[in-house]
């Protein structure tokens, strides 16, 4: 028995060319495939493999009820260009994300600018604002949920400045409002801190040279600060238009994308007709979109990077 | 001449501080809407449902009382609840620790070849949001027989697109320790793994904390995926299972609902208030090299 199984080995080895112990190389590449093998199968599996199946879904009908599955060709395609709930979905996507970005960052901007002094007490005022950013969201949406309402904290708020507020989360435009702002005020900290960060790599010499010169802190702030943290805001940027998009326990639990679809961004409008309504193929169609509109803004922002970013390390 | 130029002093004194007031003045009414929420929601999960719609509305509550707290826990298996949220976050946390270390280590250190390729694989999932992938990644689920429990939870998010920024994250770490460390450990006849563990992994503390409190910040929150792959109640994890707490009619209990949701912040936001600096460090370094 022993040498029956030893005896393949040793021939092997007595070979020429045959199983010689690993080289050096070697055994370090072998060991660069087990270490990233966990991360790569991951992607592989959770990712990808997913990817190909939206594919191959968004051309099948896929009845839950009955539990069949049949080719149906374009079927779907055809029925999202003809889907009269399409374009206000994608116009309020639109809006959502533009509102979202704009105001984010001007306002992560702002406050960057502001808190970026030794005063005392600044690192307190860091802390406030950056707190939301670690409310869990879900929370952090329901108290709003408790603020807007007609009777809520927030028209209570403008009361006292004289002023009548809306319902908010019951009419179209002002529940629009309400989602981007609760969004707004839970994110800006993240930006913020960014901001911070590239503000403090901003050299005091450049700065001071150009007050010599006689600029002023406009000036200053346009044409010295804001190009050398350009990449810092093209960050975030990327990082915010991709969190817009994503944008869905907000939407849920404050308006369920209503009055009427008026909140109903693509993602919200993709889990309802996949997972409210059990129309599977459909909703491959409605990620398939998702996919090309993520696709086409990462490229374009890799574009732009080149004319957009000034400076970078 | 000494007092006149005392005197220039003093009112630049005075305009300087009267500057420095109006500042604060602005930092304090800019941050209301970012404290407030929070304040509102500690404050009315104390009081009973008659004050919470007082008008005017109160900022300290009159008759504290724990009501909320109590029929959180009665309405909803909400401690199972609380579990759930807790060992799926720290599970998903230390797996993602460890395969985000190890593949990092890999991309960033050692020559293999179709590394590039595979790299580029692994970006793939950095560009792609997780909801574009729920459809299909439901179906398999479903085929495999695991919708309704926590498999899909805990596997996609260790392995799938969310650990992509954690190995992004350690690859910029370990690209930027010193080489000599190690070369030094290869004399001494180490290996890839010791040397991982042993030289590279004690120095990775910073990219690691940053990973962890981002990892944990974000299966925390998740929303999505719960609602999508569980049914249960006493399976549910805390954000989902906040939104439940409602009458017979499907009006929202308030003083319910947020009691259950300063349980869910307040932990969270007081580790942060205590590891403040950790935390900002962290999440700008997350931010600023992934």
């Amino acid at each position: 028995m022993t040498t029956l199984i030893k005896s393949p080995a040793g021939r092997a080895s007595a070979r020429p060319g045959g199983r010689r112990p690993l080289t050096h190389l070697q055994r370090d590449a072998l060991a660069g495939y087990l270490f990233v093998a966990p991360q790569v199968l991951g992607i592989a599996a959770f990712v990808l493999v997913p990817l190909a199946l939206v594919i191959y879904f968004s051309f099948h009908e896929w009845n839950v009820l009955a539990n069949t599955f049949t080719f149906v060709g374009v079927a779907n395609f055809e029925r999202f260009l003809g889907d009269p709930q399409v374009a206000p979905v994608m116009r309020t996507t639109g809006i959502f994300s533009v509102a979202l970005v704009f105001f984010n960052i001007s306002l992560a901007l702002l406050l960057a600018v502001m808190l970026n002094r030794s005063l005392a007490g600044i690192t307190f005022f860091r802390t406030l604002f950056f707190s939301p950013v670690v409310v869990s969201l879900v929370a952090w949406t329901i108290v709003w949920g408790f603020l807007f309402q007609d009777n809520g904290g927030v028209n209570g708020a403008l009361e006292l400045v004289g002023v009548d507020g809306p319902n908010w989360l019951r009419e179209g435009p002002t529940a629009m409002a309400a989602v981007v702002i609760v969004q707004v005020f839970k994110n800006v900290g993240l930006n913020m801190v960014l901001f911070l960060a590239a503000l403090q790599g901003v050299p005091q010499e450049l700065q001071e040279a150009a007050r010599m010169d006689g600029a002023g802190p406009r000036t200053i702030f346009t044409r010295i600060v804001i190009p050398l943290i350009s990449p810092t805001i093209l960050l975030t940027f990327i990082i915010t238009i991709v969190g817009s998009l994503q944008v869905f326990a907000q939407i849920a639990v404050l308006t369920q994308g209503g009055p009427g679809i008026s909140t109903t961004v693509l993602v919200y409008y993709l889990f309802q007709q996949a997972f409210l309504f059990g129309e599977f193929g459909y909703g491959s169609v409605l990620s398939l979109v998702l996919f090309l509109i993520v696709l086409v803004l990462t490229v374009v922002q890799w574009q732009l990077r080149k004319k957009w970013v000034f400076y970078e390390n | 001449m000494a007092g006149r130029a005392a005197i220039v002093k003093k009112t630049g004194d005075r305009s300087r501080t009267g500057r420095r007031v109006l500042f604060y003045l602005a930092l304090a009414v800019m941050s209301i809407p970012f404290v407030m929420p929070t304040w509102w929601m500690i404050i009315s999960s104390l009081k009973p449902i008659s004050e919470i719609f007082a008008s005017p509305p109160t900022l300290w509550p009159a008759n504290p009382t724990f009501d909320g707290y109590v029929k959180a826990f009665e309405m909803q298996p909400f401690a199972q609840q609380y579990f759930n949220s807790l060992y799926i976050s720290v599970l998903v946390t230390a797996g993602t620790m460890l395969i985000a270390s190890l593949a990092g280590y890999a991309f960033a250190r050692i020559r293999f070849p179709g590394q590039n390729a595979l790299f580029l694989v692994v970006l793939v999932g950095l560009l792609i949001p997780s909801e574009i992938t729920i459809v299909p990644l439901f179906q398999i689920f479903n085929t495999m027989g695991l919708i309704n429990t926590h498999w899909p939870i805990l596997l996609v998010s260790t392995f799938g697109a969310p650990s992509v920024l954690a190995t992004f994250i350690m690859r910029q770490f370990f690209l930027s320790l010193p080489i000599e460390l190690e070369e030094a450990a290869r004399l001494d006849g180490l290996g890839r793994l010791q040397i991982w563990w042993r030289i590279a992994m004690p120095l990775a503390g910073s990219a690691l904390a940053a990973v962890a409190i981002f990892t944990f910040l974000h299966i925390w929150n998740l929303y999505l995926e719960p609602t999508v792959y569980l049914q249960s109640p006493e399976l549910f994890t805390l954000p989902q299972a906040l939104t439940r707490y409602t009458d017979a009619y499907g009006g929202q209990l308030w003083n319910v609902q947020l009691a259950a949701a300063t349980m869910t912040a307040l932990p969270v936001l007081v580790v942060f208030v205590l590891a403040q600096k950790q935390f900002v460090e962290g999440l700008a370094q997350s931010g600023l090299k992934g």
